[in-house]
């Protein structure tokens, strides 16, 4: 399962950089979004997707079959991080347009000047 | 009193002078000044009898113990010639000055700080006995000497010619510092007298050669020798007392100085001995050639600091061929460290004088050009009688200074010929040659400085002012140096045993053991017609008649292209690295963001897949795996037809809705693979942000609401195919080689019986690991805060349309 979860994480980042490149605003923060789920099931891949059991303490579960907790917990808190960040990303994307009137990245350059 | 403290008693001097300035602004501060000097000079010449009989004075203040840093004043003869020098000119310079400057009009308290600036710097220059703070005090010179030219800071030619110097000079220093480092990593000591010490050693070493080059980089360019004599000219701006103290007498021969004191150690090379002698005397050449091209006074007279460094330089070179000489002190090549010192001194006295005169001639008539001057003879006879006697001295005329030394010149570059090491054999014969021509072109320009400005025919209506003699207190230290110019050539051997003799033992140690070991005897007439004394006939029959004739020719330089000198190339050099530079930045920093992320995604999946393969780290291990199940593939190809319309989606629209199925893929994933808390945050995160992104979509722009499928750019495409198959490989190699067992069996083994909890992932986040929680809420609030002041805050509209600031 670890090889075949490799392969949608690697397309998961493919499409996320490819987003990332566009030119529309909208576009890149879809992507970074994409790039986020990416890690995340990264985090949960490389800690073993062996458990028989999530990780909460049950009568006649013994202590190998539990899920392994510390990739889960890192994930939480990446997942709310990255939330944050997202929300904060939307909202400033959502006062550009209405600033500046377009979502174009190529015409958000400032002028010579501001070089 | 300490040796140290008097290199600091002119900056601290300095201290007091915009004081004195302000309050007593009725005297000329230049009297104040002129106590310094004149302390400095009477003081090194009590020192004189020490360093007679090749003693020497150390003084030392620690700078830095831990890493031995320390200011070491060392006296021996040579660094007493030198301080003699700066504080002597110095002295008569300041003298000088106090009637050159007007009080009312110039800012003196500037002058006059800078000045004292640079003469603690260079009395730190001669002295120091210690790498670093020899360098430190050769940067100073730099620093004090670009405020100085750039005095007059409204007028552009001063901020230019300030700048060029410094620029050169810099370039130079920072070579030598590297020069430095190396003789201190060889020699294992800062100390020059250890260095010296061990010089047979550091021969061989590695580094020796690249030590030798650096430190000769930094010598050339302060003593302004071929190809770095470029900004001496132009450092002409400067008023002329600085000209005269720092770019004839003292700052220009740190760079000789520090060939002198580095001689004990580069002596048994080569190289060195090439380089030195075959770039002062084609710099000899060039300065004399040139000098005669110019139309300016101080532009011939810089043209001709140029060229006697250059004859210094090719003497101080040719006195390290002693160290290859059987019994050097009983032949000829004992004439050439001699030379150079005697010279050195005679030079510093000329040159000064005629500066003075310079600056004379441009006070009293309102111009430097010396094609408006002429038949001033009558009407200055005070300055034309100095002048005559610093030209002719210049020229090697008997009866002045500059004749002995530059007989002993010829001597010692006669003596090069007979000289049969590093292949002088062969070319050994260009020497004698190249000396004699130069000779000639200094002969000659020495006269055109003379004669076509004193003599000729009175232009007065050319001349912005109207000429007459300078006051009698300008006059004084242009008289001293020119009484001194005779002097020397009289009693040439005092001269020789008190400071000539300690210098040369100081540059010659494998020569001499003690100052009264130098056998050099001076004089004018040696009784019969020497080889020497035909080439000096041959120079003034030969000069003469070129100068006679030098109306006719002088022309032919302006045959000289202007575009292949190295002012241009100086010129087209800067401009190149600053607009060069700035294409070259244009190029990449294109602002636009995708540039950059192809850059960043570029070399990220370029260095780590190079690394990954590079170091054979990719590993493929089938063990351990988790079993694939039905629902799993189920739920990943649903997350990759999720993408993949993401990718292909023509509205935006569909385009979010396909991220929040991805989103919750994300969450049946969690499901799967037994993470409940996971699972429930990954659905309420994904609908909110979902919501989020209608919203933002809701509120695009009218303008540009033109829904448009992206198309496919290749380049792109390959980038993040890249980086996704960057990502599965690394994913792959480090899921196939788990080098030690999770720490997790740890949290899931004391959960209960430590922490009293049940479910372990809520028990690493708040107990195990709560500090991540305690920051993860914080970024959360700030996120939260940050996303009202972006609504709430409005300054731009509130101040008017005032975009871009």
């Amino acid at each position: 399962m670890e090889i075949i979860m490799s392969f949608v994480i690697g397309f998961l980042f493919m499409a996320a950089v490819y987003l990332m490149l566009s030119k529309s605003l909208i576009r890149i923060i879809i992507g970074t979004g994409l790039l986020s789920h990416g890690a995340h099931l990264l985090i949960l891949t490389m800690g073993g997707l062996g458990g028989t059991a999530p990780p909460v303490v049950a009568d006649g579960v013994s202590v190998s079959d539990y899920a392994d907790p510390l990739p889960q917990a890192l994930i939480l808190t990446a997942i709310v991080i990255s939330f944050a960040v997202t929300s904060f990303f939307l909202v400033l994307a959502y006062r550009a347009y209405q600033e500046l009137g377009t979502d174009n990245m190529n015409l958000m350059r400032g002028t010579e000047d501001n070089d | 009193m300490s040796l140290v403290f008097l290199i600091f008693l002119p900056l601290i001097a300095a201290l007091f002078i915009p004081l004195l300035f302000k309050k007593l602004g009725r005297i000329h501060t230049g009297w104040f000044v002129l106590i310094v000097p004149v302390i400095l000079f009477i003081y090194y010449l009590t020192l004189l009898p020490t360093t007679l009989e090749g003693g020497t004075l150390v003084s030392e203040l620690s700078w830095i113990p831990s890493i031995d840093l320390a200011i070491v004043a060392y006296i021996d003869g040579l660094s007493l010639l030198f301080s003699l020098l700066i504080s002597g000119i110095g002295a008569l310079v300041v003298l000088y000055s106090i009637f050159y400057l007007d009080k009312k009009r110039e800012q003196l308290h500037n002058f006059y700080v800078y000045l004292l600036m640079f003469m603690t710097a260079m009395l730190g220059v001669v002295q120091s006995d210690h790498l670093i703070s020899l360098y430190l005090f050769w940067e100073l010179t730099s620093i004090s000497s670009f405020l100085l030219i750039g005095y007059w800071y409204t007028r552009d030619r001063s901020r230019f010619g300030a700048l060029k110097s410094m620029m050169i000079t810099v370039f130079g220093g920072l070579m030598m510092l590297g020069g430095f480092v190396l003789l201190s990593i060889m020699g294992n000591t800062y100390s020059i007298r250890e260095l010296i010490a061990q010089a047979p050693e550091l021969a061989g070493h590695d580094f020796f050669v690249w030590a030798l080059v650096l430190i000769l980089l930094g010598a050339f360019t302060k003593s302004a020798q071929f190809p770095f004599y470029i900004w001496l000219p132009d450092a002409m701006e400067a008023p002329t007392p600085v000209s005269a103290y720092l770019h004839s007498a003292t700052m220009v021969k740190a760079g000789l100085y520090l060939v002198a004191r580095f001689t004990p150690i580069f002596a048994v090379s080569g190289t060195w001995i090439w380089l030195v002698t075959g770039v002062g005397l084609f710099t000899l050449f060039w300065g004399s050639f040139f000098a005669l091209k110019q139309k300016d006074l101080k532009g011939i007279l810089a043209f001709s600091t140029v060229s006697q460094l250059g004859l210094i330089m090719s003497l101080l070179g040719a006195s390290a061929m002693g160290f290859h000489v059987e019994n050097a002190a009983e032949t000829v090549f004992k004439y050439a460290g001699f030379a150079a010192i005697f010279h050195l001194v005679n030079h510093a006295v000329f040159k000064g004088s005629l500066f003075m005169i310079a600056g004379i001639v441009d006070h009293e008539t309102g111009t430097r050009d010396i094609r408006k001057l002429g038949g001033l003879m009558s009407l200055m006879p005070v300055s034309f009688t100095i002048a005559m006697i610093g030209s002719f001295s210049m020229a090697g005329i008997p009866l002045f200074g500059g004749f002995l030394s530059k007989e002993m010149f010829l001597t010692a570059m006669l003596a090069i010929t007979e000289f049969d090491l590093f292949s002088m054999d062969v070319w050994g014969l260009l020497f004698p040659v190249v000396a004699w021509i130069a000779s000639v072109f200094t002969f000659i320009y020495s006269f055109y400085f003379v004669f076509h400005t004193f003599a000729g025919k009175h232009k007065p209506e050319e001349l912005p002012k109207q000429a007459h003699e300078a006051p009698i207190g300008m006059l004084i230290s242009p008289a001293i140096l020119a009484v001194l110019v005779v002097a020397i050539f009289f009693v040439p051997n005092f001269v020789g045993k008190w400071i000539v003799n300690p210098a040369v033992a100081a540059i010659q140690p494998f020569l001499y053991d003690s100052p009264s070991d130098v056998h050099v005897h001076v004089a004018a007439w040696h009784g019969a017609i020497t080889p020497e004394l035909a080439m000096t006939i041959g120079i003034f029959l030969i000069g003469g008649l070129m100068f006679w004739t030098l109306r006719k020719w002088q022309r032919s330089y302006d045959a000289f292209p202007d575009k292949v000198s190295l002012n241009r190339l100086y010129d087209h050099f800067m401009y190149m690295s600053d607009g060069g530079a700035n294409r070259f930045s244009a190029v990449y920093m294109t602002g636009f963001i995708r540039s950059y992320l192809v850059y960043m995604f570029g070399f990220f999946f370029l260095i780590v897949l190079s690394t990954l393969f590079l170091n054979e780290a990719f590993a493929f291990d089938l063990t351990d795996l988790a079993p694939i199940g039905f629902y799993e593939i189920v739920i990943a190809l649903a997350l990759v037809g999720g993408t993949i319309t993401i990718l292909a989606a023509k509205s935006r629209l569909t385009a979010i809705i396909a991220l929040g199925a991805v989103g919750y893929s994300v969450a049946l994933f969690f499901v799967i693979f037994r993470a409940p808390d996971l699972a429930l945050t990954q659905l309420v995160i994904e609908t909110i942000s979902v919501a989020l992104f209608l919203l933002a979509f809701y509120h695009l722009p009218k303008s540009s609401k033109k829904e448009e499928r992206i198309g496919f750019k290749v380049g792109n495409g390959l980038i993040a195919l890249g980086v996704g198959a960057t990502m599965t490989l690394v994913a792959l190699s480090a899921h196939s080689q788990k080098i030690l067992p999770s720490i997790s069996e740890y949290y899931k083994e004391t959960v209960y019986s430590e922490a009293g909890g049940g479910n372990i992932v809520n028990v690493i986040l708040v107990d195990y690991r709560g500090f991540d929680t305690l920051f993860e809420i914080t970024v959360l609030g700030i996120a939260g805060i940050a996303i009202i002041t972006m609504i709430k805050l409005r300054l731009t509209k509130k101040e008017g349309q005032h975009e871009n600031k």
